[in-house]
């Protein structure tokens, strides 16, 4: 059974956001997203100073077995990518909520997170998928 | 024979089964004005025996004559044993092979290969091979503006001293995926791409910066410098190089504080005749940092179940087979036999020999210089150290002067002014260790005999 912390929102190609104490909203995979994919062995995570649309995809993270896109929950502007990942893409599996984030964003003036779902939701989905 | 091996029948057949009447139905989707209606300027269809005789007939022209012409593709010795192994039935294939379980002899033959690049270049990692030098240069530039995720102006300065064809092939692959190439002008004197020249885009947001060396002329470039500007700028760095040449010149990993990022050339002269212009095979070899961005196969030493070493395609999800439209190129093969000629003629020679090899072609082109320099009316136009290739002016107009060397049995070099006009009638010669000091000479006596002869008419 996967890990869905009931304190962050979700999206429906499995990452994950949590808003943080200055608004920047933090990004990465969840649980279930890590664990379909397998041991990653690299990953890409996108420059501070990008902008983005919602569902651009911005950072990839390749494992034994695929390689996959990660979209851009929010707008606005990246203000970095998560630097230990480059050495050290294991963490996204040990740690997908934590030290496994992906990238940050500061979210467009006025830009709400639109179609996010709440833990419950995205537990549906998952149950739903299966 | 068709080479498609498909009867009209069974034509019919997969079209039933599929649902629709005909070849036209099938392809209805593609609208019409993106269809070619037909191939104009191809003749009609030839069978074996008519096109063998045209070949023979084409290949009598060829005449054979004695090469002092260079500008991309040179002559060397190959030692008969490199076709002679290459073309066993075990090698004889142009792809990449797919199954580790099946190929570990062409993989690790394919790894042999990697190393010995990456050793020529000073870089840490090949790929295992591309389709020739300018599509190499067209690819690096393409993968410059991957790797280069700070730079977002997808321009890529290309000095006039890379070969001109090389950057025509390049702007042609990638104009339509907004990369710009922006001439940067070499230097009257030394036939060098002119740092000044450079100081008009410091500061700006510029992706790479490509360096061919020794450049289009034969003149050695200041790679030491030109790396370090780039650097400096926060350009990636792309090295062209003559494979021969890095027996004895620096390699690009070590150019400057930092090194080349990319290094690129035509493999064509590790083993591999000169044959109207190809097949030949492109080189490519990179810093480790930038392995994902790289195009190609790539082939990787690792162990199977037993802990026995074996070989094996690796970093496939930077491919099309895996990344679709997302992969880093449409390359998904390599030049499989012509790369296979490449690793058994450097294993053959080994280190010394091909140190040899430029070092005695380096010898032969300065004789040749000296020698036609005595001509009248022939000079060297640029000052400065050269490999083995280097450009002479002459007093009367090239094109003519060529057309007579041949008559005489001389392949006499290669006519600058189409593409550098500003050179005049310029002439861009070549010798390699396969040229004699008897060959250079009766060079010399044929140019002064043209010459002459032309200035009396």
């Amino acid at each position: 059974m996967s890990n869905v912390p009931p304190d962050l929102q979700y999206t429906k190609t499995h990452e994950w956001v949590r808003t943080l104490a200055d608004g920047i909203v933090e990004v990465g995979i969840t649980d279930h997203a890590q664990h379909a994919l397998g041991d990653l062995v690299f990953v890409e995570v996108p420059e501070g100073g990008r902008t983005v649309a919602v569902g651009d995809p911005c950072a990839v993270v390749e494992s034994v077995k695929a390689a996959s896109d990660v979209y851009s929950p929010v707008a606005g502007e990246v203000t970095g990518g998560n630097p230990q990942l480059a050495a050290e893409p294991e963490v996204v599996n040990s740690d997908p909520y934590g030290a496994g984030w992906l990238m940050r964003v500061r979210p467009a003036q006025g830009a709400a997170l639109p179609g996010l779902l709440s833990a419950a939701q995205y537990t549906e989905l998952l149950a739903s998928e299966e | 024979m068709a080479f498609i091996p498909h009867t009209p029948r069974d034509v019919e057949t997969m079209l039933a089964s599929i649902g629709v009447t005909s070849m036209e139905q099938l392809f209805d989707e593609i609208p019409a004005g993106l269809r070619v209606k037909s191939l104009q300027g191809i003749p009609p269809a030839m069978n074996e025996m008519e096109i063998g005789r045209l070949m023979r007939s084409r290949a009598r022209q060829d005449g054979q004559l004695l090469c002092f012409m260079g500008a991309g593709a040179y002559e060397h010795h190959i030692p008969s044993a490199v076709w002679a192994i290459t073309t066993r039935g075990e090698f004889y294939s142009a792809y990449t092979p797919y199954q580790a379980e099946a190929s570990q002899g062409t993989l690790q033959l394919i790894y042999e290969y990697q190393t010995m690049i990456a050793s020529l270049t000073g870089m840490h990692v090949s790929n295992a091979s591309l389709y020739d030098g300018a599509s190499a240069v067209a690819e690096a530039s393409l993968m410059a503006v991957r790797a280069n995720r700070k730079s977002k102006s997808q321009r890529i300065l290309v000095p006039t001293t890379v070969n001109p064809y090389y950057r025509k092939v390049a702007a042609a692959m990638t104009c339509n995926q907004g990369l710009r190439f922006e001439e940067v002008p070499y230097a009257p004197a030394s036939g060098c791409t002119a740092l000044e020249s450079l100081a008009a885009y410091e500061g700006q947001d510029i992706t790479a910066l490509v360096v061919q060396q020794p450049n289009f002329f034969g003149q050695l470039e200041d790679v030491e410098a030109l790396a370090d500007w780039a650097r400096s700028q926060g350009a990636l760095l792309i090295a062209v190089v003559n494979p021969t040449s890095l027996a004895i010149l620096k390699p690009p990993g070590e150019w400057g504080e930092k090194g080349a990022d990319i290094a690129v050339g035509e493999g064509q002269p590790l083993g591999v005749p000169l044959s109207s212009g190809g097949p030949y095979f492109g080189f490519m070899a990179a810093r480790m940092e930038h392995v994902r961005q790289m195009p190609g196969r790539i082939v990787g030493r690792t162990v199977d179940l037993s802990g026995r070493e074996g070989f094996t395609l690796t970093l496939q999800a930077r491919e099309q087979h895996i990344r679709r439209a997302k992969a880093t190129s449409n390359i998904c093969t390599n030049q499989g036999l012509l790369m296979t000629a490449a690793t058994i003629y450097l294993s053959l020679l080994g280190p010394q020999g091909l140190e040899r090899t430029a070092a005695a072609s380096h010898a032969r082109t300065r004789e040749l210089v000296a020698a036609l320099s005595r001509v009248k009316g022939v000079r060297p136009v640029f000052e400065g150290p050269y490999f083995h290739e280097a450009v002479l002016s002459c007093d009367r107009p090239v094109g003519p002067l060529l057309e007579s060397l041949a008559s005489r049995g001389i392949l006499g070099g290669f006519d600058l002014s189409e593409h550098y006009p500003e050179l005049g009638s310029a002439l861009l010669v070549c010798a390699t260790e396969t040229k004699t000091t008897a060959d250079i000479e009766s060079y010399a006596a044929a140019l002064g005999e043209a010459m002459q002869s032309m200035r009396a008419a």
